[in-house]
C-alpha cells in the first residue's frame, strides 16, 4: 500500500450529510441512515419496556405509565414516520443492491443515462409508499386515536 | 445565464503550498472571458496573469487522460470537460478533489486509489499462464459478451467518483467506486477467470458492502462509466456466489486460426514483434 | 466468502423478514384505527391495553413471530449501527470494542426478549 502524502482533505461526516451539490438519492441515503439510527435506539428501549409483559398486568401498566404523555406520543409518531420511510426505501435498496433496477451495462453515449436514472422510478414509488404509510399513520395517531391513550 | 456579453469571470482557487502554508486558503483572481473557454483554459490564464506558481495536473485537454479532476463549484468534474458558461455563473470556485490529500494547490494525491486498484488485479487472470505470457492467438468473445464490461472499461481513473462518494469521505478502508468498478469490469469479462482471486479482497471489509447507493459516483463520472451500476451488479454476483448460485463462465477459448485460406495478393507480412 | 459479505447478505434478508413482521406489528399497533383486525384486539380500546396484550399473548403465533422479529431486527439494526460506526474510521481498537459491545448487547437483549415473550404467554394462559 502506498502511503498518502500531503494535506488531509477528506470531507468527513460533512460528506455524509451533503458536502456539495447532490441529487435525490444522496438525500435518501442520508435519511435512511438517520431514520435507521432513530429506529434502532427506539427498538432497544422498546424491548426493555414491553418485556414487562412477563411480570403481569401491574408491571405492564407501570411500565406503560412511564412512557405516556404528549412527548411520548410525539416521539412514537416520529418513530412511525421513520419506519414508513425506512421500510419503503429499504425495499428499494434491497432490490437495487442486489442488482435489480439499475439497468444492464451498455455502451455509454453522451448525455449519459446512469443507474441512478434507471432506478429513479423505484425511488419515486418508494417515496409514494412512504407517504401513503405516513398518511395512514397520521390518520390513526391524530384523528382516530385523537385522545392520548396510555 | 446569458454569457454573450460577459468579458470577465472571477476565479476562486484553493491554494496550498506545503513549504509555506499550514492550511489551504482561497485566493481570488479576475480573468478575461472568451466564448468557449473551459475551466482548465481559465486556470492557464490565472497562471499567466496572476499566479505563476499555481499547480494542477492536466494533459490532454479533451477528457481522455483523466488528469484534471477537480472540485468545480462544489462538484467533482474534469476541468477540460467543463465549459465556464455551463456553470451558469461568472464566479468559478476551483478546489482540489476532496477525499484525497493535497500535494499542492489543485494536485490531489491519488496514490491510495491507485494502490487499491492494483490490489484488485485489474487485468485478465487465467489459469493458462503459458498462453497469457506468450499468446498464440486471440481469445474468442461475442459482441454480447463485450457489452457486459465495455461500459466499465471507459474509466480514465480521474478520481471524481472517489471525491463524490460519501463512504469514502470518512472511511479509507473502503475501496471506493473506481477500484470496485474496475474489479467488476474484469470479473465480467468472458476471457477472465480471476473471480475467486478478487473475491479474497471483495468479500471482506474493503469490498462493495459499504456502498449504500447514494449514486453520486455515477452522477459525476465524466465518461458515463456508472460505477454504482458495476458495484450493485458485483454485489449480486458475490451474493449468488455465497449461495452457490453463481454461474461460472468458462474463460473464453482461443479463437482458431482460419485454415485453408490464401492471402490476397499485395498484403504484406505482419511486422516482426518489437518485444520478445 | 469472508465475514463482511456474509453479514451484509443476512442484513438484507433480515430486512425483508422485518418488512413482513414489523409491517404486521405496525398494522396491529398503529394502524388499528384504519384497518382493525377485531380478533387480535378483542377487548376493544387501545391495542396496548393489558386485556388485548394478554389476549394476543395467549396465541402461539405472537410469541413465535415476536422472537423471529426480535432476532431479525436486532441483527439488522445492530449490524447497521456497526457499519455506521466502522465507517467513522476511529481506529482498530474502537472497531474491536464496538463489535464486542454490540454482539453482547444483541445477544443479551435477544435472550431477555425471547424469555419475556414466552414467559408472557405462559402467564397469559394461566390467567
Amino acid at each position: 500500500m502506498l502511503t498518502a502524502k500531503g494535506y488531509p482533505n477528506r470531507l468527513g461526516i460533512w460528506g455524509w450529510l451533503g458536502g456539495g451539490r447532490w441529487g435525490l438519492e444522496r438525500y435518501l441515503y442520508t435519511l435512511h441512515r438517520l431514520t435507521g439510527l432513530g429506529l434502532v435506539f427506539y427498538f432497544l428501549l422498546h424491548i426493555l419496556v414491553t418485556s414487562s409483559r412477563a411480570f403481569g398486568e401491574a408491571a405492564w401498566a407501570a411500565s406503560m405509565g412511564r412512557v405516556t404523555g404528549e412527548m411520548f406520543v410525539a416521539g412514537e409518531y416520529l418513530v412511525f414516520l421513520a419506519f414508513a420511510f425506512h421500510a419503503a426505501n429499504g425495499l428499494r435498496l434491497a432490490l437495487i443492491e442486489l442488482g435489480w433496477g439499475v439497468g444492464k451495462p451498455f455502451e455509454p453515449v453522451y448525455p449519459y443515462k446512469t443507474s441512478v436514472d434507471f432506478q429513479r422510478p423505484l425511488a419515486i414509488v418508494a417515496l409514494l409508499l412512504a407517504t401513503l404509510l405516513a398518511a395512514a399513520g397520521t390518520l390513526d395517531f391524530f384523528v382516530l386515536h385523537g385522545e392520548v391513550t396510555p | 445565464m446569458d454569457f454573450t456579453n460577459i468579458k470577465e469571470v472571477t476565479y476562486r482557487v484553493r491554494r496550498f503550498d506545503p513549504d509555506r502554508d499550514a492550511t489551504p486558503h482561497w485566493e481570488e483572481y479576475r480573468i478575461p472571458y472568451a466564448p468557449g473557454m473551459t475551466v482548465l483554459d481559465g486556470l492557464w490564464l490565472v497562471k499567466e496573469l496572476h499566479a505563476p506558481g499555481l499547480a494542477w495536473r492536466s494533459s490532454c485537454r479533451m477528457g481522455v487522460c483523466g488528469s484534471c479532476g477537480m472540485l468545480i463549484n462544489g462538484s467533482p468534474r474534469l476541468g477540460c470537460n467543463t465549459q465556464i458558461s455551463e456553470l451558469e455563473t461568472t464566479a468559478v470556485a476551483v478546489g482540489p478533489l476532496p477525499n484525497f490529500n493535497i500535494i499542492k494547490d489543485l494536485v490531489p494525491d491519488l496514490a491510495p486509489m491507485i494502490s487499491t486498484h492494483r490490489d484488485l488485479s485489474p487485468f485478465i487472470l487465467r489459469d493458462d499462464h503459458e498462453e497469457m505470457e506468450k499468446p498464440s492467438g486471440e481469445f474468442w468473445q461475442s459482441p454480447e459478451e463485450l457489452e457486459h464490461y465495455l461500459q466499465f472499461s471507459y474509466c480514465i481513473k480521474c478520481g471524481c467518483c472517489m471525491a463524490a462518494c460519501p463512504t469514502y469521505a470518512t472511511d479509507p478502508v473502503y475501496s471506493g467506486p473506481m477500484p470496485l468498478a474496475q474489479a467488476h469490469r474484469y470479473n465480467s469479462d468472458s476471457r477472465d477467470n480471476g473471480f475467486a482471486q478478487r473475491r479474497e479482497v471483495l468479500a471482506g471489509e474493503r469490498g462493495p458492502w459499504r456502498c449504500h447507493f447514494a449514486g453520486e459516483c455515477s452522477r459525476v463520472c465524466p465518461k458515463g462509466v456508472d460505477p454504482a451500476k458495476a458495484i450493485q451488479l458485483m454485489k449480486r454476483e458475490l451474493v449468488a456466489d455465497y449461495f452457490k448460485l453463481r454461474q461460472q463462465h468458462c474463460p473464453a477459448k482461443l479463437a482458431e486460426t482460419p485454415k485453408g485460406m490464401t492471402r490476397r495478393e499485395g498484403v504484406p507480412d505482419a511486422p516482426a514483434p518489437t518485444v520478445s | 466468502m469472508t465475514r463482511d459479505g456474509k453479514l451484509w447478505t443476512w442484513h438484507v434478508l433480515a430486512g425483508l423478514v422485518i418488512f413482513v413482521f414489523l409491517g404486521l406489528h405496525m398494522l396491529i399497533m398503529h394502524l388499528d384505527g384504519v384497518i382493525n383486525i377485531a380478533s387480535l384486539n378483542p377487548a376493544g380500546g387501545h391495542p396496548i391495553d393489558w386485556a388485548n396484550v394478554a389476549a394476543r399473548g395467549k396465541m402461539v403465533f405472537f410469541p413465535v413471530t415476536y422472537t423471529v422479529l426480535l432476532g431479525a431486527a436486532l441483527f439488522h439494526g445492530l449490524y447497521g449501527l456497526k457499519n455506521i460506526l466502522f465507517e467513522l474510521n476511529l481506529g482498530a481498537a474502537f472497531k474491536r470494542t464496538v463489535a464486542v459491545v454490540l454482539l453482547l448487547l444483541g445477544a443479551g437483549l435477544f435472550v431477555y426478549g425471547t424469555w419475556a415473550a414466552f414467559a408472557g404467554m405462559a402467564l397469559a394462559r394461566s390467567l
